[in-house]
């Protein structure tokens, strides 16, 4: 149960290597015990990753989850709530690919949309399920100020986080009336494995910098939230400016 | 056969962690075999009985499951002058009780910081007032109840002899072993509603510990302190004790005399539901607090009513609305009497942590009961009260530590946080509990959010 002052017993990262998702964790464990599932593809990474939390003093299962085999996501979700109630669940995994590739290579593009989205939107499903037989929780979706406008620079990337955002805003109004909550996060560049070698955007943030403002949105009950929070009001401006201008500008 | 099955969202008293559940009530809870029907039926969330909802974490919601409502149970079945018996179902109020009791010179044997609390509320949590050091726990005064268990049976348990177990197991079981629906209580027999009261002020914490270690406390039978948790330095830990017993009719003034048993307790106003969070500060908390500090005089042998002496909280009524929407939270802990040094390093630590309590409790407790899962025992017992901000978890998740250090405890009916492992090490004789409950309920039909958070039932 997530208690008076929003600490959660349970925690379920959907990426179980994800290193947003296991800041989060880690930003928990901070404040008390956790028991903490992660759904991944059993790898050494994984091991690393669970080893990793258990150092921070958590309890940690792991569950066999591929985001890319849609079959399978209802059974892995299953799984991660059979041990025990599952308080909050992480939407952590998702791929960033080579943009370049991505909008010429059909494999790059589909993969991308196929972990994404549609995996998302699968995994979505299955936990909506599980939180409303179980009837409490909350979901945290892990977005992308690249969703909100797409930009030439990324636009594969930015347009299944647009479907995945887009999905999860829908999901948090269907299940209002359950009592169950959803968080959607919509960092910008975050300076991750994911991003390495990379030139570093403006307000670049880190996963341990998203993690507190997941932590904080979570605890207040809030439905969307920016990392770093001044993104909210850069985003809502550049979504408005017209494309002549848009595409000079250095984003 | 009237039906009435309504899915709410429920909190408890300190409005946090807000939990829906399928709330039963009407027929279904009034009728025997129906409410039976409905506890083996419950499904895999399980059910729990509430009462009047004034825990202030967990304990009686039950996310995704059902909450029975059992406030509409909530007959006198009848009451004895002569033994002092009462037997009333156990959605009585006891402000209810004791305003049926008290022309039979009758009067509740304990009594909380409020009287909106039902019968079976009172047993589930072991309720504990004033006056714990010359009478215990609520749980000492039930002669006998009847509990349905989650195999739909109504056992019949009284204190001693061969159903004493799960008797004990559901003195302070928080609704786990089964509902409560009846009992018998053995009521004090008075001669007054009044408090002959010695109202006074100490300066300081040496002080107010002194008064409560230099014998004096045992010449009465309620006594308890509000204490300065705000002030640092020489102020810290100055209290404004309220020490009396219930008064003889021959103490009172000719003009009470007339009508010694009169229900006496006035309530001012109930407060609306429009404060704004952040309004609870220190500022404010100080103000308030310096208020009532003054007011109380040093003066012996004063009559008071049952407002003034005891609830003078109840001037207000659903005064946790002032705290707004973010709601706060109760830390209500005791560590043994040994533990004296630490114990005033805590309140010297929470007078320094910039979380401000308004409303802070000091007494000192007697023995405790065979109930292994009841929070009295004989030690410093200490209640403040938080507004929710942030680190307040990780400040509490501190002081449990050291609570736990010194022997302590924290009280179900407060708690609204604390972890599973930190719970089972504060009450050692968890197992010993589990074992009666796990027997009386071998389906694991009895949930609640705190079951769920504390890991209490398999």
């Amino acid at each position: 149960m997530i208690d008076a002052v929003g600490h959660p017993s349970s925690l379920l990262l959907l990426g179980g290597t994800s290193e947003i998702g296991l800041a989060i964790a880690e930003r928990y464990l901070a404040d008390g015990p956790v028991r903490i599932v992660l759904a991944g593809r059993q790898s050494p990474r994984l091991a690393d990753a669970a080893a990793r939390l258990e150092r921070a003093g958590g309890h940690v299962e792991t569950v066999e989850f591929d985001a890319k085999d849609a079959a399978v996501h209802t059974e892995a979700v299953r799984k991660a709530f059979a041990g025990g109630d599952i308080d909050i669940a992480v939407v952590a995994f998702g791929l960033l690919g080579d943009q370049e590739k991505a909008w010429q290579d059909i494999d790059v593009a589909v993969e991308l949309a196929e972990v994404n989205y549609v995996a998302t939107v699968s995994v979505g499903v299955a936990l909506a399920a599980e939180f409303r037989r179980q009837g409490h929780g909350r979901i945290v979706a892990l977005s992308s100020v690249a969703g909100e406008r797409a930009r030439r620079s990324n636009f594969v990337y930015g347009s299944t986080k647009a479907g995945m955002d887009a999905f999860y805003t829908g999901l948090t109004e269907a299940l209002r009336g359950d009592g169950i909550g959803v968080t959607i996060v919509r960092p910008g560049f975050v300076k991750t494995k994911m991003t390495a070698g990379m030139d570093s955007a403006p307000l670049a943030t880190t996963p341990e910098q998203v993690a507190e403002i997941t932590v904080g949105a979570v605890t207040k009950g809030r439905e969307l939230v920016w990392a770093p929070p001044q993104f909210r009001y850069v985003m809502s401006v550049l979504r408005h400016i017209p494309r002549p201008i848009f595409r000079r500008l250095p984003v | 056969m009237a039906m009435a099955r309504t899915v709410k969202t429920l909190v408890g008293w300190a409005r946090t962690a807000p939990s829906r559940a399928t709330v039963l009530s009407g027929d279904e809870v009034t009728s025997d075999v129906q409410l039976a029907e409905a506890v083996t039926t419950a499904g895999p969330r399980g059910v729990i009985p509430r009462g009047l909802g004034r825990s202030y974490g967990d304990p009686a919601v039950n996310a995704g499951g059902l909450v029975v409502d059992m406030t509409s149970r909530n007959r006198v079945h009848s009451i004895d002058a002569e033994t002092g018996l009462v037997d009333v179902d156990a959605g009585v109020s006891l402000d209810t009780l004791m305003k049926v009791a008290l022309p039979f010179g009758l009067w509740v044997p304990v009594l909380p910081g409020t009287r909106q609390v039902t019968i079976g509320g009172a047993i589930a949590s072991d309720i504990h007032g004033k006056n714990h050091h010359s009478h215990g726990s609520f749980g000492n005064h039930v002669v006998a109840m009847d509990l349905l268990t989650g195999t739909g049976e109504i056992r019949r348990l009284e204190p001693e002899g061969p159903e004493s177990e799960l008797f004990w197991a559901t003195v302070g079981g928080i609704g786990l072993t089964g509902i409560i629906l009846r009992a018998t209580v053995r009521m004090t027999k008075t001669e007054t509603a009044y408090f002959v009261a010695d109202t006074e002020r100490t300066a300081n914490l040496d002080e107010t510990i002194e008064r409560f270690s230099d014998g004096s406390d045992e010449a009465y039978d309620y006594s308890s302190a509000w204490f300065d948790s705000i002030s640092t330095g020489p102020k810290l830990g100055r209290a404004a004790l309220g020490r009396g017993s219930l008064a003889r009719l021959d103490e009172l003034p000719e003009k009470l005399r007339r009508d010694p048993l009169k229900f006496d307790a006035p309530q001012l106003a109930t407060l609306p539901d429009v404060f704004p969070n952040g309004l609870a500060n220190k500022a404010t908390f100080s103000l308030i607090g310096e208020l009532y500090y003054r007011k109380t005089k040093n003066k012996r042998g004063q009559i008071q009513n049952l407002t003034a002496f005891y609830h003078p909280l109840d001037l207000f009524g659903d005064w946790n609305r002032a705290y707004g929407s973010k709601g706060f939270l109760q830390y209500q802990f005791i560590v043994p009497l040994a533990a004296e040094a630490e114990f005033r390093s805590i309140i010297a630590d929470i007078a320094a942590s910039g979380h401000v309590s308004f409303l802070n409790v000091f007494k000192k407790f007697g023995e405790g009961n065979r109930a292994p899962l009841s929070f009295p025992m004989p030690g410093w017992n200490i209640c403040v009260d938080f507004p929710i901000v942030d680190g307040l978890g990780r400040f509490c998740r501190d002081l449990d530590r050291r609570v736990l250090a010194m022997g302590g405890r924290l009280y179900t009916a407060k708690d609204s946080r604390t972890d599973a492992a930190t719970f089972a090490a504060m009450y050692p004789r968890l197992d010993e509990w589990r074992k009666v409950r796990d027997a009386a309920d071998p389906d694991g039909v009895f949930a609640s959010d705190m079951s769920r958070r504390l890991a209490l039932t398999s």
